[in-house]
């Protein structure tokens, strides 16, 4: 049960890992940038599982329902909807940087861009 | 209610309101126009607010009028106006400065984005030091670091490509090591608010949890704040960047991320984690002398002097970081002083950089032989401005760092120590600073370069001299920078 209950988290740690390993490794921008979004929807998680409460349902008041309903917490999915709405406008903006720079150096990679930088 | 009480809101409103506008004006000039004007407002308000908040007093304005902790409540005390006030206040100056040579690096058809992301930049820096909810800080920290990214890609070189690129990454994860530290605060805690945050972390008894949170959100605003180790992507943005922009954010945008930690650290874990001082000194300490050294030896080795200055400021963030880390009122006390002295002094350094840049059409100190001669008034405002860096008596930087001296007396053998650092690192900065003056002022202009014959324009050079006139005047008449910061530092350590 234990290791149930912590299955989110466990998860949320992964992802949190494995976007941060693919943001380091990689000299590839594009797959930097996939990177880097893997990274924010790892916190997405993190909110959404802390928000669930045991037998909870959707936090919507319905006439008619009766009074000793739970309800799962609606704060976290707030704030996580203006952190998904962040997450993507950085994301939009990466890519967006990664065009000009394809436009501007010809390559996405940054090994190569690093070597046409000292050339100059 | 009367409009005055609407203060505290419309200093944000102001410039979010106008920053669609500024995107639809199509004619030339107007895009600056508006900005300029919306800014200076927002300038206006912040100075009105700091003069009520002077004698310690706190504004609490309940958003929507929801009561906090439900509603978001903007909370400005001494330390959040003084810091409204200088963010406000270098957006103006670099406005208007920049009206010249923004119009020289910034193509016509992109201004009205241009100007509008840089609204929208104070907007989220004003935002994060008014702001009185935790999650409400990254907001407006993302609202202000996607601007910034738009402003430094505005850059006219294509390496501003990368150094955005590099900036995003960066600013990105420290954004969001943030947001994981504040939620596991929510999690402990089930409040944003941070007065209710101090009150309820103190009670709580997942301690280990809290001190994760505490970790996250101090390396995530480490990253933010370019704190050596983690400064790699502020020489490259600085360096590219269109020069008003460097101005802008040299003066404004880490100070706010060091703001942030200041007030995370000492307003909610200072009171509820035992230890937390020893453990706030044993992050800081190193990294602060650490930056201290790396910053200046990186600066003396370096060819480009506005990338020069971005490693200097690197050292004197390192300064910032020993004053927050020695958990005293003193400290304190010189740290918040030294964020709006180091704001001053680099904003006008950045200034004359970029009066030599109009001039030469180059920021490699090779190529700025002579320049002491040529540009007297801007090489004039540029000594200044480096001696302000060294700490010599009379110029803002000698104020902050008696202070850090005073604090660092306070701390016995390690404080002796410590004193000896801040000399030596002093010295270093003498040697960068006198490189930039040996060149300009000692060596003839190379044989094959085009003669450079006049001084900058007076709509930079007058900007460029009120800044460091303003600096020379708050190193004398100190009443309002250390007033203000002492009082913001009494209300953090909770000694009033």
């Amino acid at each position: 049960m234990e290791i149930l209950g912590l299955y989110n988290y466990v998860v949320f740690a992964v992802l949190l890992m494995v976007g941060l390993y693919c943001i380091l490794a990689r000299t590839n921008i594009v797959k930097s940038i996939i990177g880097l979004s893997i990274f924010q929807s790892a916190v997405f998680l993190l909110y959404i599982s802390m928000d669930k409460v045991d037998g909870g349902t959707a936090p919507i008041i319905q006439p008619g329902a009766p009074a000793d309903t739970i309800y799962a917490n609606p704060l976290p999915q707030v704030l996580i909807l203006t952190a998904i709405v962040v997450g993507i406008s950085t994301t939009a903006l990466a890519l967006a940087v990664a065009v000009r720079i394809k436009e501007a150096y010809g390559t996405i990679e940054e090994d190569k861009i690093q070597e046409m930088d000292r050339e100059l | 209610m009367t409009l005055y009480d609407q203060l505290p809101a419309l200093v944000i409103a102001v410039l979010l309101f106008t920053a669609p506008i500024t995107y639809m004006m199509r004619l030339h000039g107007f895009p600056w126009a508006v900005a300029t004007l919306s800014v200076v407002t927002a300038f206006i308000i912040s100075c009105s607010l700091a003069a009520t908040v002077f004698n310690g007093e706190t504004i609490i304005y309940e958003m929507g009028g929801w009561s906090a902790p439900y509603g978001i409540a903007l909370h400005i005390d001494a330390l959040s106006a003084l810091m409204a006030m200088l963010i406000t206040g270098a957006s103006s100056a670099a406005l208007i400065f920049g009206a010249r040579s923004l119009a020289d690096e910034v193509g016509e058809e992109t201004a009205p984005a241009f100007f509008s992301a840089w609204q929208l930049c104070t907007a989220g820096l004003v935002g994060m030091v008014i702001t009185g909810d935790a999650f409400n800080i990254f907001v407006f920290m993302e609202i202000s670091s996607l601007s910034t990214y738009v402003l430094v890609s505005a850059g006219p070189d294509r390496r501003a490509l990368i150094a955005t690129y590099r900036y995003i990454v960066m600013g990105t994860i420290g954004a969001t090591f943030y947001l994981i530290g504040v939620g596991f605060l929510y999690m402990v805690t089930g409040t944003l608010n941070t007065a209710d945050l101090a009150a309820r972390v103190g009670a709580t008894e997942n301690i280990r949890l809290v001190l994760v949170a505490a970790g996250f959100i101090s390396v995530g605003l480490a990253v933010k704040a370019a704190v050596f180790p983690m400064h790699q992507w502020m020489p490259r943005a600085y360096t590219y960047a269109p020069n008003a922009v460097t101005v802008f954010i040299a003066a404004a945008s880490t100070k706010v991320a060091l703001y942030v930690l200041i007030r995370v650290d000492y307003a909610i874990f200072q009171n509820s984690i035992a230890n937390h001082d020893i453990q706030l000194t044993l992050f800081l300490v190193p990294l602060g002398v650490l930056a201290l050294f790396a910053g200046s030896l990186l600066a003396i080795y370096e060819k480009n002097l506005k990338t020069l200055l971005a490693y200097s400021s690197v050292s004197q963030i390192g300064y910032i970081a020993l004053g927050i880390a020695m958990t005293s009122v003193a400290g304190l006390t010189g740290a918040i002083v030294h964020m709006f002295n180091h704001g001053l002094i680099k904003g006008g350094m950045f200034m004359a950089v970029a009066c030599l840049a109009i001039r030469y059409r180059s920021v490699n100190i090779a190529n700025l032989a002579g320049a002491g001669r040529a540009m007297p008034w801007t090489m004039a405002a540029f000594v200044i401005g480096g001696l302000g860096l060294i700490g010599v008596p009379l110029t803002p930087g000698f104020i902050s760092k008696w202070y850090l001296v005073l604090a660092a007396l306070e701390k016995g053998g390690a404080g002796a120590f410590l004193i000896a650092i801040i000399l030596v690192s002093s010295l270093l900065a003498v040697i960068y600073v006198w490189k930039v003056i040996e060149v300009a002022y000692f060596k003839a202009p190379r044989a094959n370069a085009v003669p450079v014959t006049q001084e900058a324009p007076l709509s930079m050079l007058i900007p460029t001299w009120i800044v460091v006139l303003l600096g020379i005047w708050f190193s004398i008449d100190t009443r309002m920078p250390v007033g203000m910061a002492s009082r913001a530092a009494e209300i953090l350590l909770g000694v009033k």
